[in-house]
Parts: structure tokens; C-alpha cells; sequence
């Protein structure tokens, strides 16, 4: 997976640091700003604009912090994390002396990825059975990452039983059961369209209770952090499961495409359904999915997993080393 | 919430701080401008697009300082919000049909987007417009997607067409392609083309869509980009316009409390108009895109100014300044609280009032909450009572309330509730009166609407009495906040206060605003 980082941050670094210079993928019509904004150019579907030459930089100036600014910007870290990591790389090139943008681009992934280690992405699931109850937004990739991280249990050799706790929106029982049975797991599914999301996560973690299966996985509607009503459902649904065993891990599903609404998100989240962990997903995209270190910082959750595509295999662990490097690119 | 409650507040705080001035300094224009930029920034809107937007405000800010205009802070507001509601695409634009039926429509968007939901949503509301729509289930991609389009197309009461299982399984160009055979065939009027979720970068199926495209000819083609989206929204919205181009863009999930800036990046950007939102889960949560309610969202200022005009017409300074004397000496009776109320009716429907506050959108539940009917409860009571209780309400012995609960029509314990509510309240604002802030357990910030004093009486000229409508501007903010003469506030259903002292409103002030907005 080295080489698959359309994620990079690196194509928009690579001028500022002086990286080659051959990758001057600025939009001809970037209004008014010379900071190029295009993603990074792995698989664009159209050809990258002929590299510009760009006059490699050679010291560290004020275009360098603007730049610097605008790449940030544009991963979506957020005005108050882009501010203090410039202000951090300001102090400490000033403590360095160094005016070497290589410096910079290294202090830069080290400040990234200090940040992102302060957590610990290990999954917990050493009860048995070890209930995960996977939570988030409309459209976030939940049932699709719950695929995914069936098949991955199951490469381990472990049983394992995914609940269909989506009794709401339409066929969502339906797709659960197509990845259910790519992953060779076992479903338990609503007796009738419509049922008490609650009863099924019950009648799951039961059934896994009753034939010794080792991990439960439950699946739940998507919601949106501010229907209270639903959200109410959500931390019924986990008292309910916790009357019957302890849960290992709720983890909440982010969207890497998702900008300072992902704060939100995880803070409500946090509050209702007591969420262990998170997901980052759709990380396939040109999405840079930077929130998540505003995530982690107010809320003190762990990246747990990574989505890299919608088939079976494209899920990975956390490695803050690996996540800050395809970000700036070192 | 936490994360954005520094936004209004701060450029709330950065339009106060022009107040003083009358007039414009290019530096009061920079250090506000600084504030636009960072609300837009984490509102999610694209840097590029925050540049040009705040380069504009800069300029026009400026002209209006050299002409030394009176009223900056309304006048940069003003300008703010003509430039947000041009960029969003000024106009609404309706749906474009074709002159020789069916119009061809076809979606398209990233995965998740909410592309199938907005299919069922957009055949019903064709439907109801007497259309007779077609479901193609063309995305074959992601699991069960035909059977969940197959569902929601019942529940629309619409026709789909879905000669393939999917699940990896059929070719969605020839799907589409026949799809529109088929309804001509039919005799449906409109096509709905549902298309799998693509990410920009995913060449394979950027081309994909453009067959689609070339395959069926739509009439419109309309980009799905979730609100919540954020600086991606222009990388991908680029991709799908030189991968298939698209007519429209819809926005959804705008039921949640994203502040939706990839919208104004993403008209701006591609110079497609925004035609629908989509509102939520249920089928009718589904309509026209508002460009003026959408730039109020994008700074979450809310109509302030509308609301604040509108409150101060509907008092007078005087009676509120009285008032607030009856309160600070413990002379409020109950007669005086029936008379508050029937101002508050005066002043139109309540819930609407609290609708047009920034923040709003977070205080839905209490505004249901928050009934009207109440106060013409309030009111049959206290009309029951002789002028001797409404003034000594310490009267209002158990016979007394058994006499007006059956003369109201209410029980003794409505009555019992309305004394104790009057006592409550006419503690709190006592307090209020003399400075303090109220507490009061179990309610919420809402029922307020709490303005001030009295209904206005026939004065020619509306509003503050500053001539400067900057200054006025910021002492109705102020007054809003409840700090300052003869101002008032508080969470009951009235008004008043007190207090004393002229000038600037303070950080506090302001803080309260916030607070009183339901933050
Ligand atoms: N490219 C890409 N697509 C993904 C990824 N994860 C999920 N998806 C796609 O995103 C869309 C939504 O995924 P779902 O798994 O249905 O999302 P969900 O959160 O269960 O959705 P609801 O249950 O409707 O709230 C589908 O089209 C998935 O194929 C990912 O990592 N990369
Ligand atoms: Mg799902």
C-alpha cells in the first residue's frame, strides 16, 4: 500500500519544499491565489497540467508560511489546528536557525505525527464475545467498513456474527447480508421490516452468546448527530447490548471527505453512544481527511481504522508514522 | 455548538467594535474582513474561494469608508450577505425540462452522498407536480443499491427499471440507455437516472458516467454533494465537471448542522446553480434551494438586524424603562405581567421571531416546545381576577383561585402554576433589574424572545432613537443582550430589565447575545 497515496499532501507540499518541481498541478484558472489546489495527481482522471517550472525554493520565506497555510487549509485541519501548527514550525525554525524548507517539510511530519501517536489505535476486543457496535452519519461507510472488518476478524480465524441493527433505511438489511456473506460471517437479521434496532443487537449478541461465536459486529442506522430522537435510540441500543455483555469497542465511522462538521460529529457521538474509537474512511479519494487531529485532540479518540476503497480487502489499522508521512509527504 | 460558538460571537464582536466609530478606518475594514475570512474558513468554505470572496467585501467595505458612509457595521453586514446570496447563484433556479418528453435526469456524485434517497425524494415531488416519473436503477455497484432504489421507488409511487441484480453485476451505460427506451415505450414523462457513488480520482468510473451521459442525453445532470462536505468539495466537484459535467447541484443531509460552505465553494467554483436541498431521511424532506437562507447559514448571522428593527418596533423604551422600576422596586403585579403578555402577542407570531435568530436551527425541539396557546391561558386567568389580586396577587387565597379557575375555564392548579410563575419571574427580574444574571432551573433560553419593554406607540420613526443607524444598530444589539438601559432580558415570556449606563456593549454584552441566540 506504500505507493497508493492519492491522499498525499505531498503533491501540493512538493513545490514549497522543493521536492522536484514536477508536479505543478495549479489549476490554470486558480483564481487569484498561485497556491495550486488540485488533488494530488495519482490517478486524475485528467492529465495533470504540464508541470509549470516552478524556481525551487531555497529559503524559507513568508510565500513558504502562505503556502504552508494553504495546504493545511485545504486538508481540512481546520483554521485553529492550520494556526497553531504554523506557529509551532515558526518558533521552532526560529530555535533551529534553519532556513531550509526540508527542514520545515520534516518538522512539519513530525509535529503531525507527535500529534497523532499522543493516541493509542489499538482495538480492544479480548472479551468474549468482543461486541463492536459501529455508529456514524448518513452515507459514512458503516456497513460497508463492517464488511470489511468481518473479513479481517475472519482472517484470524475468529467467528464471527454481524447484527443487522439498520432497521430503517430501505435494503440496508439486504446489503449488510451481501457483505455479511463475502466475509463468510453470520447475520442476524430483523424478524420484520421496522423492528426495535435494540431487540436486534440483543437477539445478536445472544446468538453469539449461545453458539461460543467470538466477535459480534452490529450494524446501526445512519444518523445525524442532531435528531436527539435518534440519537436517544442509539444509547438504548447500547444499553440494551450491555445488559448482555460488555462492548469492546463502539466505534464511530468518520468520512474522510468530511470537513469541521467531523468535530460535531464525534463530540456528539462521544456524548451518546460513548464512542472507543474512530474510522476514517473514503480515504481513497483526494479527500486528506486532516479533521481527524481536531478530532482527536477534543475528544481524546483514537484512529482506529483506515478505508481505502469499497472492496473487501481495503481496510488497514492506524499508523500515526504512516498517516503523517502520505500527508506531507517525507 | 463549542466549535462554532466563537464565529457569530467574534464577528458579531468585530461589526460592535465599528460602532463607535460612525465611520470606516481601512484598518476597522481589515480586522473585520480577518474575522469573515476565518467564519468562512470554518464553515468549510474553499480557501481559494474565501480569497476572492473577502477581496470583494475588502473592496466594496472600503468604497463605503471613503464615502463616509454612517452606518458601517449594517452597511459591511449588507454587503457581506449580497455577496454570499450572488455567489450561491443570486436567483433560484427551477428544473429544466425537455421541450419533446421525457427529460432525462441523471445523478451523480461521490459514494454516500445520498444520490438513491434524493431519486425516491425527487419522484415523488415530480409526482405530486403531475410528472409521471421512471426509476433507473443504474448503479449496480454497491450492494443492494437496486433493491434499496426498488423500495424507495414504491414508497414514491413511482416505476423503476431494473432489468440487472447489480452487485458488480450488469453494465449501467446499456441500463440507462434502455431505461430511457423503456419510458418512452411507457409513456413516462421524466427519467430518473441513479447513478453509483465515484470518487473524482477513480478514472474508470468518471468515464463510466460520462458514457451514461453521452448513452442518454440528460436535460440535467445533477451533481449530489453532502453539506457536510469540506475543502474536497472543489477538488471533486472539478473532477465531475470534467468527467461528465453536470446542469445542477443538489445539496444534502442540510438537516444536520453543517454550515455548508462547499455549497458556495461549489457554485462559485463551477458556476452551477444549486436547484434543490434535501432536508432529511422521509421522502417529503426535499426542497427548492434558498440561495438567500443558505448565505445566513454560511455566517450563521441569522436576520440579527430584522429581528433586533422588528423587536424594537414593537417596544417603547419609556413603558420598558417604567417597567423595569416596577421591577427593580417590587411593584410588578400580575396586571402588569398580563400586559407584557399581550404585548408579546402584539408582536407577531413568537416562534417565528426565534426563527429568524442565528442558532436557531439548534433550539428546533424547544421551539416546539414553546406554545403560543400559552399565553392566551395566561391571559384568561388573569382577566379572571378582580383588579385587587392582579395587583396583591398575596390575596389569591384557595377559594379565590377555585372562583377564577371556573371563571377562566382552567383548573386551580393552571392558576396555581401562573402565580408561581409570576413570582418566579418577578424575582428573576428583579434581579435582572439590578444587574444580575437570572437563575432559573428548567428554563431554557428560549421563550424569551425577551426584547424589551413596551409596544411602540405610533412613533413616527421606527427604532432606536440614535440617528446613526450603525450606533442604533449596535444598542439594539445591546439592548438585546440585556445589559443595557433600558434594556432588558431574561427567559420568560416577557421582557424587561434595567439597569443603568450608556456606551459600548462589553464583551459580556455580547457573550449574552450568544446566549440569548441559543448557544
Ligand atoms: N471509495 C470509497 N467508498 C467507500 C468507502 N467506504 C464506503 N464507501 C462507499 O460509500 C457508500 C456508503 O457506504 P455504506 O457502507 O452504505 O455507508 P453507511 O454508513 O452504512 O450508510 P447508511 O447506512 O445509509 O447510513 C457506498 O457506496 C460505499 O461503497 C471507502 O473507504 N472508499
Ligand atoms: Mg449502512
Amino acid at each position: 500500500m506504500a505507493e497508493r497515496t492519492p491522499w498525499s499532501l505531498a503533491g501540493r507540499l512538493r513545490n514549497l519544499f522543493g521536492g522536484g518541481g514536477s508536479t505543478a498541478d495549479a489549476p490554470a484558472e486558480a483564481p487569484a491565489d498561485t497556491s495550486p489546489d488540485a488533488p494530488a495527481p495519482t490517478t486524475t482522471l485528467a492529465p495533470p497540467p504540464a508541470p509549470v517550472p516552478v524556481p525551487l525554493k531555497r529559503v524559507i520565506d513568508e510565500d513558504t508560511w502562505d503556502e504552508l497555510e494553504a495546504a493545511l487549509i485545504s486538508a481540512d485541519f481546520g483554521p485553529r489546528i492550520t494556526e497553531e501548527t504554523i506557529e509551532d514550525l515558526k518558533a521552532k525554525v526560529d530555535r533551529f536557525r534553519t532556513t531550509d524548507p526540508r527542514d520545515l517539510q520534516r518538522m512539519l511530519r513530525e509535529s503531525i505525527e507527535e500529534r497523532l501517536a499522543k493516541f493509542d489505535p489499538t482495538l480492544r476486543l479480548t472479551e468474549r464475545p468482543a461486541v463492536v457496535l459501529v455508529v456514524g452519519v448518513n452515507g459514512v461507510g458503516k456497513t460497508t467498513t463492517i464488511g470489511k472488518f468481518a473479513n479481517f476478524v475472519r482472517n484470524y480465524g475468529r467467528s464471527v456474527v454481524i447484527g443487522a441493527a439498520d432497521t430503517f433505511r430501505a435494503a440496508a438489511v439486504e446489503q449488510l447480508a451481501t457483505w455479511a456473506e463475502r466475509a463468510g460471517a453470520e447475520i442476524v437479521r430483523p424478524q420484520h421490516q421496522g423492528q426495535d434496532p435494540a431487540s436486534v443487537a440483543f437477539q445478536t449478541v445472544e446468538h453469539a452468546k449461545r453458539n461460543g461465536i467470538e466477535i459480534v459486529i452490529i450494524d446501526t442506522a445512519g444518523r445525524l448527530h442532531t435528531k436527539s430522537g435518534l440519537m436517544d435510540e442509539m444509547s438504548k441500543i447500547k444499553r440494551v447490548i450491555e445488559k448482555q455483555a460488555p462492548i469492546a469497542e463502539v466505534l464511530l465511522v468518520l468520512d474522510a471527505t468530511t470537513g469541521q462538521n467531523g468535530l460535531l460529529q464525534a463530540e456528539a457521538f462521544l456524548e451518546t453512544a460513548g464512542v472507543t474509537g474512530l474510522v476514517l474512511t473514503k480515504l481513497d479519494g483526494s479527500a486528506k481527511g486532516g479533521f481527524v487531529l481536531a478530532v482527536q485532540e477534543r475528544t481524546g479518540l483514537p484512529v482506529k481504522l483506515i478505508g481505502q476503497g469499497e472492496r473487501i480487502g481495503d481496510l488497514t489499522g492506524f499508523t500515526p508514522h504512516v498517516f503523517a508521512q502520505n500527508l506531507v509527504g517525507v | 455548538m463549542a466549535t462554532f460558538a466563537s464565529l457569530s460571537d467574534r464577528l458579531t464582536a468585530a461589526l460592535a467594535n465599528l460602532r463607535n466609530k460612525g465611520r470606516l478606518s481601512p484598518a476597522d475594514v481589515d480586522a473585520t474582513v480577518r474575522e469573515i475570512r476565518r467564519a468562512l474558513l470554518e464553515a468549510d468554505v474553499n480557501l481559494d474561494v474565501v480569497k476572492q470572496f473577502t477581496a470583494a467585501v475588502r473592496e466594496r467595505a472600503l468604497e463605503a469608508a471613503a464615502s463616509q458612509a454612517l452606518n458601517p457595521a449594517q452597511q459591511v453586514v449588507q454587503i457581506v450577505n449580497d455577496e454570499l446570496i450572488s455567489i450561491l447563484g443570486g436567483q433560484q433556479r427551477r428544473l429544466a425540462f425537455a421541450k419533446n418528453p421525457p427529460t432525462v435526469i441523471m445523478l451523480a456524485g461521490l459514494q454516500g452522498a445520498g444520490k438513491t434517497t434524493l431519486a425516491g425524494k425527487l419522484a415523488r415531488w415530480l409526482t405530486g407536480e403531475g410528472h409521471r416519473p421512471l426509476l433507473v436503477a443504474a448503479d449496480l455497484q454497491r450492494p443492494n443499491a437496486v433493491t434499496q432504489l426498488q423500495i424507495v421507488g414504491e414508497q414514491a409511487g413511482a416505476t423503476v427499471y431494473a432489468p440487472e441484480p447489480g452487485n458488480g453485476v450488469g453494465d449501467p451505460v446499456r441500463v440507462a440507455e434502455d431505461g430511457v427506451r423503456y419510458a418512452i415505450d411507457r409513456q413516462h414523462d421524466v427519467v430518473l437516472i441513479d447513478t453509483a457513488g465515484r470518487l473524482g480520482v477513480d478514472a474508470d468510473m468518471m468515464k463510466q458516467a460520462a458514457d451514461i451521459r453521452k448513452a442518454t442525453e440528460p436535460d440535467e445532470v445533477l451533481f449530489v454533494i453532502d453539506a457536510m462536505i469540506g475543502q474536497d468539495a472543489v477538488a471533486t466537484a472539478r473532477a465531475f465537471q470534467e468527467g461528465v459535467d453536470f446542469t445542477g447541484v443538489v445539496l444534502t443531509k442540510l438537516d444536520g448542522d453543517a454550515r455548508g460552505g462547499a455549497a458556495l465553494s461549489v457554485a462559485s467554483v463551477t458556476g452551477r446553480p444549486i436547484i434543490f436541498a434535501s432536508t432529511g431521511e422521509r421522502l417529503e424532506d426535499f426542497e427548492p434551494f434558498h440561495p438567500d437562507r443558505m448565505a445566513s447559514r454560511i455566517l450563521d448571522l441569522g436576520d440579527i438586524l430584522t429581528l433586533i428593527e422588528q423587536a424594537q418596533r414593537a417596544f417603547d423604551e419609556e413603558e420598558a424603562r417604567k417597567v423595569a422600576e416596577k421591577f427593580a422596586t417590587d411593584s410588578f403585579t400580575l396586571e402588569d405581567f398580563l400586559q407584557q403578555m399581550q404585548q408579546l402577542k402584539n408582536m407577531g407570531s413568537i416562534k417565528k421571531m426565534i426563527g429568524m435568530l442565528p442558532g436557531a436551527r439548534g433550539m428546533r425541539e424547544q421551539l416546539d416546545n414553546f406554545d403560543e396557546k400559552e399565553i392566551v391561558r395566561t391571559e384568561a386567568i388573569i382577566q379572571s381576577m378582580t383588579p385587587a389580586e392582579r395587583r396583591n396577587p398575596k390575596l389569591l387565597n384557595g377559594s379565590r383561585r377555585l372562583r377564577i379557575a371556573r371563571g377562566s375555564g382552567m383548573t386551580v392548579t393552571d392558576v396555581n402554576q401562573l402565580v408561581q410563575r409570576f413570582e418566579q419571574a418577578a424575582k428573576m427580574m428583579k434581579t435582572v433589574a439590578k444587574g444580575g444574571v437570572p437563575q432559573v432551573p428548567g428554563m431554557g433560553p428560549v421563550p424569551g424572545a425577551s426584547y424589551r419593554g413596551k409596544p411602540q406607540k405610533k412613533k413616527a420613526t421606527g427604532g432606536s432613537r440614535s440617528g446613526n443607524p450603525a450606533k442604533r444598530a449596535a444598542e439594539n444589539a445591546a439592548l438585546a443582550a440585556g445589559k443595557k438601559e433600558p434594556a432588558s432580558a431574561g427567559g420568560s415570556g416577557f421582557g424587561l430589565g434595567g439597569g443603568a449606563g450608556k456606551g459600548a456593549p462589553s464583551e459580556e454584552d455580547l457573550a449574552a447575545l450568544q446566549r440569548l441566540l441559543g448557544r
